[in-house]
């Protein structure tokens, strides 16, 4: 278990150095950020300061290695735009962000396996047909077009739900507030909607294929209650495969963040993403995007391991 | 009385395709202690007839007609509640394949234990770990401490068949279904596990039905046969007159596939051409596209006849 658990690291560390070379090539082609810095007036000769300052004017190599022997000390340069370390800064933004994705996915969790569940006993059902008719429509319309379409309908003809910013804070969290679960709302269902009808069919898609299981019939054979069936020895080889899947999931859901932050002006990470991009402010461009793929690796390292505990049959 | 009886039971599936008559008006009857064969190809409806038993008939099937007195109750009358506090306590069955038949994420010291603790609730937990061990033990299953805390996938095919019987004879039930309770395993183990059957039949005075399409394993336990073929009984009575002197063409056929001592054919006897499909079944006898003694007066289903305690469906038969 131990050697499993230390090889998984292993590949996580790998695939993260491979992470950084890429964001940072990346980040190097795409363009000289000095020009946008500075006023438009500005002379030649400042601009060469400007470059020399930041470290610009060296070879992609000796950029490269500079800026892994800092990442190593924690720290990934200064912000072009704000003069403060890019690392803090993403990091201000990341609650924000969680408190979408994880809101989000909590949803989508508590909502879809259970109406998976329920449209998986009885298919045929109008229950299960309407049930399956909204999972098919969230899983095929777009996420800024449901976003446009909530804002159209709760904040400009209704006017009962505010459009944009996050509201009231208390603990890093706008769920805790009124105020501030107002400004959740929409933003919420926006993400959520998604990942919602994804697990709800995959929900109902695995139920029915275990319930057709020899060993579900056994087990009513042998006079177990149907319920029980249905709650235990079927769920439970439905929810395992599910784990990685979800998994896989959350880290979609930080990155549909950027879309979703946009519509709604959300201060977290995304609208912070898409401001840096537009202003080739490299460092917090190149930290959220570690800091992204680190979120990545590490819940995938411990889906893998999670995994091992609940399925027996890949016990190490 | 007798413990169990069959009466016209109709069994069927309402596919996209038509309906398929999986049991077509099948009777038959089993006193206490009494073992019986039901014998017949892949497709004959023997599986389905075991599954009626239970009530177990998943969608698109129903039994659509018939009775099944067991215990002179009928069954097929019964609710679903009461269904249930009878299945795996007074009627258990043995799924054809054991491979299939253990839920992979749960340990077979749970899947043993539920079957005693749903049926009798007042029995404490110690009481029916201690019932599953002993169980195991008789069923032969080594090391059944360990074996309780495993996984199916942890546990050899014989190792599987043995906890399926295992939990089949739980509750002690007065009657055991047994699909194909061998197919899976080795033939040295099939010795093995029949044999055992036969000594738990009779140590709980179960009675049982042992379904195969092997006629040879009925020969040696069963004390009555019924051959099946495309959802009916075709032949059925005592062992020995079907063994020893076979009416029906197809029991015939059955008995002269099987290997004999004395015998030097180079190869085995096997019935000429298949089964019919159950959507597509000849007028008449369903045997006659393969029948040697088939006429036109096949072209009619032929009647029952009871000769000699026997039933058989044939009009040669006289
Ligand atoms: N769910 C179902 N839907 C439609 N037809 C079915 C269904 N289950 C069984 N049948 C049909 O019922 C018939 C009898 O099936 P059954 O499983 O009883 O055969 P069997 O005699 O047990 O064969 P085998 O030796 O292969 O186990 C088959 O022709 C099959 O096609
Ligand atoms: S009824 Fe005719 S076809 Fe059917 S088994 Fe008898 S002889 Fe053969
Ligand atoms: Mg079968």
């Amino acid at each position: 278990m131990t050697k499993y658990i230390l090889n998984r690291l292993f590949h996580s560390a790998l695939v993260m150095f491979t992470i950084s070379f890429i964001v940072f090539f990346i980040m190097f082609k795409a363009g000289d950020p000095v020009e946008l810095m500075l006023p438009p007036d500005a002379t030649q000769q400042e601009v060469i300061e400007m470059r020399a300052t930041l470290g610009l004017d060296k070879s992609f190599l000796v950029q490269y290695q500079k800026f892994l022997v800092n990442v190593s000390k924690g720290n990934l340069g200064n912000s072009f735009i704000y003069g403060q370390p890019a690392l803090d800064i993403v990091f201000e933004r990341m609650p924000a962000t969680m408190e979408l994705a994880i809101i989000s996915m909590l949803l989508s969790i508590i909502i879809g396996i259970p109406l998976g569940i329920i449209s998986s006993i009885k298919p045929n059902s109008i229950l299960s047909r309407i049930i399956m008719f909204f999972s098919l429509t969230g899983i095929s319309v777009p996420v800024f077009w449901t976003g446009m379409i909530l804002v159209l309908i709760f904040s400009v003809i209704l006017g009962v739900l505010p459009s944009s910013g996050r509201g009231e804070v208390y603990l890093f969290t706008s769920a805790f507030t009124v105020d501030g679960i107002k400004h959740l709302i929409m933003p919420v269902l926006t993400l959520s909607i998604f990942q919602l009808a994804l697990i709800l069919r995959l929900t109902r898609t695995g139920m029915m294929e275990v319930l057709m299981q020899d060993y579900i019939k056994l087990a009513a054979a042998k006079g177990v209650p149907r319920k029980v069936i249905v709650y235990y020895h079927a769920l439970k080889n439905t929810l395992i495969p599910l784990i990685t899947v979800i998994g896989i999931q959350f880290g979609q859901l930080v990155a549909f963040t950027i879309v979703t932050e946009t519509i709604f002006a959300w201060p977290g990470t995304g609208k912070l993403i898409i401001d840096s991009i537009q202003n080739l402010d490299r460092p917090i461009v190149v930290a959220y995007l570690l800091v992204i793929s680190f979120i990545f690796v590490a819940i995938n390292f411990i889906v893998d391991v999670l995994y091992t505990f609940v399925d027996p049959r890949v016990r190490v | 009385m007798a413990l169990l009886e069959v009466n016209n039971l109709n069994t069927h599936f309402f596919t996209r395709n038509g309906v398929i008559k999986a049991v077509d008006g099948i009777s038959f009857s089993l006193e206490e202690g009494e073992i019986l064969g039901i014998v017949g190809e892949s497709g004959a409806g023997k599986s389905i007839t075991g599954f009626s038993m239970l009530g177990l008939i998943d969608k698109p099937g129903k039994i659509v007609e018939g009775e099944i007195i067991f215990n002179g109750e009928d069954l097929v009358k019964k609710s679903e509640e009461e269904l249930q506090k009878i299945r795996g306590n007074e009627i258990a069955m043995i799924f054809q394949d054991p491979q299939t038949s253990l839920n992979p994420v749960i340990n077979i010291g749970h899947q043993l234990m539920e079957t005693i603790l749903y049926h009798n609730p007042s029995v404490s937990k110690k009481d029916a770990y201690n019932a599953c061990i002993d169980i195991l033990k008789l069923v032969g299953l080594p090391a059944a401490d360990k074996r309780m805390k495993s996984y199916p996938h942890q546990l050899s095919g014989g190792m599987k068949q043995r906890v399926v019987i295992a939990m089949a004879l739980l509750n002690n039930p007065k009657l055991l279904i047994a699909d194909e309770p061998t197919t899976a395993l080795d033939v040295t183990i099939q010795a093995q596990i029949l044999y055992l059957m036969k000594k738990l039949s009779s140590n709980f005075n179960s009675s049982l039905i042992l379904i195969t399409h092997d006629i040879a394993v009925v020969s040696q336990l069963c004390d009555k046969i019924a051959v099946m073929y495309a959802g009916r009984i075709v032949e059925y009575g005592k062992k020995e007159d079907i063994i020893f002197n076979p009416q029906h063409p197809y029991t015939k056929g059955l008995i002269e596939c099987l290997p004999k001592l004395d015998d030097d054919k180079e190869r085995l006897y096997q019935i000429p051409g298949i089964m019919p499909s159950l959507l597509s079944l000849p007028k008449g006898c369903y045997f006659k596209d393969r029948c040697e003694y088939a006429d036109g007066e096949c072209d009619v289903y032929p009647p029952e006849q009871e000769i000699n305690g026997r039933r058989i469906f044939c009009h040669k038969v006289k």
